[in-house]
Order: structure tokens, then C-alpha cells, then sequence
């Protein structure tokens, strides 16, 4: 693999988390149970479709086949998407839906920090941009986190079952793919090494506060970064490309 | 104990006004997610550069049964405005 095909391959995996769980996140406007809080992931979901935006222009960019951020989101398969399965997760409860985005939250915080340093300039502006948004997804999911777990007896129940649910789909986003370490070799891609360590710190901060008890089982689900996924991401696909796919090159 | 988060008013200084001014009302939990949920209602276009949120049960408001008494005494009172002097020319405008 050439250092462009693994650039191109990054990329998406950084556009792809966003693009789908911008999805996900979505499917709650007009659902949530109360208007704060369906205003509030209704710009959650638009801060991460423009990130998706960028990320994905800047990939079609670098593969430099004639595609655009538009063809890349509604003409790949679910094979060719390169989102942590985490995001693909369907949303459950509110509860569920806002732990995921907790989980997510906290590492791609710490991700957009190393990438505002990379030596690419392009993604160390882009990274520079959307770590504001990603700081504030991350401590309104993490305070929602610490009011739902330490909250009710229903509440936290419901908390720590999303925990045990969700936690299995973590280990993938610290798994670093032998694919890109070409781009680490050519400061790109940042180092990664401390980046579970730093995580880990985190969201225990916050599951102590929460009084949630993190899974000891460590066992991971992998397989998103090269395209195998769940079932629920081609649900989602169906929704999201129906539109492009009958009528391709639609705009209004 | 109500289900309901309670009320807070929220005011907001805009990009170039000087105070803060009242734009609505919403629910939240406590002060925190108050000044968060108001982030997300009342400046998603860029509106303010601060924030303030009260609870509304703080706020002492005039009756409005008592408009009488309060505020038609002052209707008749034209000498309180300050239209009755000659402002010299070189004093500029006020």
C-alpha cells in the first residue's frame, strides 16, 4: 500500500466515524425527550456532518479519481465504509445514545489533538477547527453521562447496561492499523502510543463520578477500520443513500 | 418532587451589545446544563458572546393586576423627560 492509498484509506476511517454517527445522531431529531435536548444533538449531528464534510473532501482529494465528499457518502457500499462499529451502533434509549457518543466523544477529543499537530497541513487544519466542536460534545455527553448514571435507580440501571453493551466496540479504536504506519513514519499520523492510556484516564473520571463500573471483560470487536461490518450499517446506508441512489446527481 | 427540570430565563450579550438581554426561557436540570442548553437554543447562529441563566422562581416580578397603581401615575408626568432645555449647539449630540 502506497502512502497515498493509506492516507486515503485514514481519512475515510476520520470521515466515515463522523459521517455515521452524524447519522445515527440524527435519527433522534422530532424523538428526544425534550426540546434542549433534541436542539442540542441536532447540532451535535450538523457539527459532525461538517467535519464529515472536510474529512471526506480532503480524502476524495488525495485519491484523485474525480470524486467528491458527496460521491464518496452515497455511492461506496457498506464494504467500503471505514467507520469504528461503535457508530453504527443503533441508538437504544437516550441513555445508550448518549453513552456511545460519551465513548466516542472522549477518544476523538484526544485524536484531534495529535492531528492538530501532524505535519499534513490540511488535517492539521481541519483538526484545529473541529477540536472546539469535539470539546464541547465531550463534556455535555460527559455530564449527561455522570446526571443519567448517578441519577435514578432506572437511570443508572439503564447506564450501566449501555456501558456493558458498548463497551466490547472500544477496543477497535485503539487497535492501530498496520496500514498507516507509513504515515506514521511520515508525521502525518501522529504516535498513538498513549492514546488508551489517555482515554481510559478519562472516562474513568467520569464512570467514577457516574458511579458506573467499566466491564473487566477487555474482548473487542474489530473489523470496521477494513470494511467488515454489522448488519445495522446497512440499514443505516439504505436510509442514508436512498435518495442519490434513485436519482443519482439529484440536487435541490 | 415535580418530573419537570425547572424554568430558567436566559440572557444573552450579543456580538456588539453591551448588556445582557433576555431572549427566552427552557428547562434543565441545574445551572450547568442551564447555560449549556441555552448554548444550544439561543446561540446556535452565532448570537452571543455570553451567557447569563436564572432560575426563573429567583426573579421577583411586578403584579400584573397592580399596572394601575404602579405605572399610570408617571403617564402625566411629561416634565420628567428631559425635552425642556436648550442644548448649546457646540455640546454636540446627545
Amino acid at each position: 500500500m502506497t502512502q497515498r492509498e493509506a492516507l486515503f484509506e485514514f481519512l475515510q476511517h476520520l470521515g466515515d466515524n463522523t459521517l455515521i454517527l452524524s447519522h445515527r445522531v440524527s435519527e433522534w431529531c422530532g424523538h428526544a425527550p425534550v426540546i434542549e435536548e433534541d436542539i442540542a444533538l441536532a447540532n451535535t449531528a450538523l457539527d459532525l456532518i461538517g467535519q464529515a464534510q472536510m474529512w471526506l473532501g480532503l480524502a476524495a482529494e488525495i485519491e484523485g479519481a474525480g470524486r467528491d465528499a458527496d460521491a464518496l457518502t452515497y455511492h461506496r457500499d457498506s464494504w467500503d465504509f471505514r467507520n469504528l462499529l461503535l457508530v453504527e451502533r443503533p441508538n437504544g434509549d437516550f441513555g445508550k445514545t448518549l453513552m456511545r457518543q460519551f465513548l466516542f466523544d472522549a477518544w476523538q477529543a484526544l485524536m484531534l489533538e495529535k492531528l492538530a499537530r501532524s505535519e499534513h497541513k490540511q488535517i492539521a487544519a481541519i483538526a484545529g477547527k473541529a477540536i472546539k466542536e469535539v470539546a464541547y460534545h465531550l463534556e455535555r455527553s460527559g455530564d449527561t453521562v455522570i446526571g443519567l448514571g448517578d441519577g435514578t435507580e432506572e437511570s443508572h440501571a439503564r447506564m450501566q447496561a449501555a456501558l456493558d453493551d458498548l463497551w466490547p466496540y472500544c477496543g477497535e479504536m485503539f487497535n492501530l492499523d498496520e496500514r498507516y504506519n507509513a504515515l506514521i513514519l511520515a508525521n502525518i499520523l501522529p504516535r498513538m502510543d498513549d492514546l488508551r492510556a489517555r482515554w481510559l484516564s478519562k472516562v474513568t473520571d467520569i464512570f467514577d463520578d457516574a458511579t458506573l463500573v467499566i466491564p473487566t471483560d477487555n474482548f473487542a470487536h474489530s473489523g470496521g477500520k477494513s470494511g467488515r461490518h454489522t448488519e445495522h450499517l446497512g440499514h443505516l446506508l439504505c436510509e442514508m443513500q436512498v435518495l442519490q441512489r434513485s436519482y443519482p446527481g439529484a440536487k435541490w | 418532587m415535580s418530573s419537570e427540570w425547572p424554568l430558567w430565563e436566559i440572557f444573552i450579550r450579543g456580538q456588539h451589545g453591551m448588556s445582557h438581554r433576555h431572549v427566552g426561557s427552557l428547562h434543565a436540570p441545574d445551572a450547568k446544563m442551564a447555560i449549556k442548553n441555552a448554548r444550544d437554543v439561543y446561540t446556535r447562529r452565532n448570537e452571543g458572546v455570553s451567557i447569563w441563566a436564572v432560575e426563573a422562581l429567583h426573579i421577583a416580578a411586578s403584579v400584573p393586576s397592580d399596572k394601575g397603581p404602579l405605572f399610570e401615575p408617571s403617564r402625566s408626568k411629561v416634565y420628567r423627560h428631559p425635552t425642556f432645555f436648550d442644548i448649546p449647539d457646540d455640546a454636540g449630540s446627545m
